[in-house]
């Protein structure tokens, strides 16, 4: 396939998934919660979708008078550009990747890190104390868990000898790495939510208490972009923890290599939304404590010991 | 020609960067250049610390930066001050100064046309070789250097526990 | 940690449960027997109207959503001469039919009174009575209450004396 052709896609296929995600959530949270959820509008309940693209196109788009207009237009950008940069890495199947770079884990974490910059420009250019407050936790903790991200990915680099992904998905071939490297696919599965601020994650918006934090002053389109952005971070990170850790399109050969990346994600998916029906927000400080103080020391123990036992191997 | 114009759009955005008076703007500006910098990076095939230029300069720090200033809560009265403060009397000193290094760069660059661009890629095991290998000293140096920041940092944040209790109104050490 | 893969699991399990909503518009809800829902002014067995306007209703309310003006006909019956609920204002209280001393403002189980124009839930007399006796069946407010009107004189109510003659001399 042409680049161009895999470039549209992916993101054809991406804008696509995304607004699907919000009913996907709503059924399973429904379903996890004993009820039904939406099944009014068309087959399933499935147009559900439509209305509420359509709700957020049409909805007044409002700029605070206080707020700090260009910054405020801009954060919402920033949030949907990195998420879909980020997939310019990811390898869907054998052919399909937009570009093959051999730095691609180190991109991936790039972009996510430049992704924190939409929350605390977002929650900065309210102009409002609960937006700030939920940007400085926002920022916190998306600072916070990216070194744990970046470290629990090392143990998967080291063995592959590798960061592009696809060489790491080709070296799964014989088994995956969530078995070698269990520890590091838990803690790499912890901050992905985390940077997706995702529940139980979901200190920088804490509706209860922050009334939805950092973008508590965005309406219309630009909220709309927030939500989309939230939604292809959760396929981003499904997308990682499958090629990192799920050996990626490798599978029985029954089915073609794409249905089986796309199963993995799903099935990740699925249990991101589990996670939201099932655990409650830790308070902010908890999260911190168990960042830095359980998932740092156990990541640098997970990557220690994973380079002793490949140099053990080699000599 | 893609390496002329991010490094036009690394300079602009330092000169931003250095005339803006919104800090937050200010910082926005640094960003860019990072990520500039980080492209010709790239170009000149250090795709490694390209992306550590982002990762660490551009996501890490410049947030820790924002961070603070967010902390501050500046308001406009904090953006008039700047504008006071940024006379022609401050910034003449400097710009002289700044002036005559361009000037020498741009001397160098005419006089010597050895400039060649080696497109040589550096991935990162030689980046990790050559840091383990020759440049062993100064890993170990910044490494002490982070270490000492780290205890001072402790040190600071440490915090006496405070018994609230109406007869046990002391702090232990 | 394994509380938190328990809570997980049980919460997966939670998918084969049965569903806890009712399907509103197909499927209706089972109502309690005292349900509260819109008011109704009843009629006596005579199928004459119950309400006396004595404006208890009115000051009892505490969204003073009830608003009516009391007059009499000729036989000395008082009745409302209009009588206004404003359902959008309205909590279903039944603070009214506690009220009421003549039992004619009442609460029923219909609680379906969805509009599309604020101004229809504005209800007029002839929206509010209907033509049954509600939960007191049987129950006449002329016949015990010692007030004469057309066709009931003094005394003949129910379990009343005929009035005392004060002229008369005798015991």
């Amino acid at each position: 396939m042409s680049p161009l052709l895999i470039v549209i896609c992916v993101l054809g296929g991406l804008l696509l998934i995304a607004p699907g995600l919000i009913w996907v959530e709503r059924r399973l949270l429904a379903v996890w919660q004993d009820r039904y959820g939406p099944n009014r509008a068309g087959p399933l309940g499935l147009l559900v979708v439509l209305a509420d693209t359509l709700k957020l196109f049409f909805k007044e788009d409002w700029i605070p008078p206080f707020a700090d207009r260009k910054v405020f237009v801009l954060a919402p950008a920033i949030v949907v550009i990195t998420v879909l940069m980020s997939f310019v890495i990811v390898p869907f199947s054998p052919g399909i990747i937009v570009v093959d770079l051999n730095i691609g884990v180190l991109f991936f974490l790039a972009m996510s890190s430049m992704g924190a910059y939409s929350i605390i420009l977002g929650g900065w250019a309210s102009n409002n104390k609960y937006s700030l407050l939920g940007a400085m936790r926002g920022a916190a903790q998306m600072i916070s868990y990216e070194v744990f991200m970046g470290l629990s990915l090392m143990g998967v680099v080291l063995i592959t000898g590798s960061f592009s992904l696809h060489d790491i998905v080709e070296a799964q071939r014989n088994m995956w790495f969530i078995i070698p490297q269990f520890l590091g696919f838990i803690i790499f599965l912890i901050a992905g939510i985390a940077e997706t601020h995702r529940l139980p994650f979901d200190i920088p918006e804490a509706e209860s208490e922050l009334i939805a934090g950092f973008h508590s002053e965005y309406s219309g389109m630009k909220f709309g972009m927030f939500f989309v952005g939230e939604y292809i971070g959760i396929m981003l990170i499904s997308c990682m923890v499958t090629c990192l850790f799920l050996g990626g399109w490798l599978g029985p050969a029954f089915l073609p290599p794409i249905v089986w990346f796309a199963l993995k994600m799903f099935a990740f998916i699925g249990l991101f939304i589990l996670l939201r029906a099932s655990l409650p927000r830790p308070r902010y400080d908890q999260l911190m404590e168990f960042g830095w103080k359980i998932l740092l020391p156990l990541s640098i123990l997970n990557l220690v010991v994973t380079a002793g036992i490949i140099l053990w191997n080699e000599s | 020609m893609a390496f002329y114009i991010a490094s036009a759009i690394a300079i602009l955005a330092t000169i931003m960067v250095i005339t803006r008076y919104n800090m937050i703007h200010a910082l926005l500006y640094l960003v860019v250049s990072f990520l500039a910098v980080a492209v010709i990076f790239f170009m000149l095939g250090a795709p490694f610390m390209a992306a550590l230029e982002v990762i660490i300069y551009a996501g890490a720090i410049v947030v820790l930066i924002i961070f603070v200033i967010m902390m501050l809560n500046l308001k406009e009265e904090s953006v008039e001050q700047e504008r006071k403060w940024f006379t022609r009397n401050i910034w003449i000193g400097p710009g002289i100064l700044a002036f005559i290094l361009l000037g020498e760069l741009i001397y160098i660059l005419v006089a010597s046309d050895t400039v060649l661009l080696n497109n040589k890629v550096v991935d990162a095991k030689e980046v990790g070789l050559s840091l383990y290998g020759p440049y062993i000293v100064g890993v170990e140096l910044s490494g002490l250097l982070l270490m000492a920041g780290i205890v001072g940092a402790y040190h600071l944040g440490r915090q006496k526990r405070k018994v609230l209790h109406r007869f046990l109104q002391s702090t232990e050490e | 940690m394994i509380s938190i893969i328990r809570t997980m699991w049980l919460t997966f399990l939670h998918m084969f449960h049965k569903r806890a909503t009712i399907q509103y518009p197909e499927e209706k809800i089972k109502l309690p027997a005292r349900w509260r829902g819109r008011i109704v002014l009843t009629r006596d067995p005579d199928m004459g109207e119950r309400c006396v306007g004595c404006y208890l209703c009115a000051a009892a309310c505490p969204v003073d959503c009830i608003s009516l003006q009391a007059t009499e006909d000729e036989h000395g019956r008082r009745y409302p001469e209009f009588f206004r609920i404003n359902f959008s204002r309205c909590i279903f209280c039944g603070y009214c039919e506690e009220a009421c001393p003549t039992y004619a403002i009442q609460l029923i189980p219909d609680f379906e009174m969805g509009e599309y124009n604020r101004q229809n839930l504005v209800y007029e007399k002839q929206d509010l009575l209907i033509n049954s006796e509600g939960k007191y069946p049987g129950y006449n407010y002329y016949n015990v209450a010692g007030l004469a009107v057309k066709g009931k004189d003094k005394g003949e109510g129910a379990n009343e004396l005929a009035p005392v003659d004060v002229h008369s001399l005798l015991p």
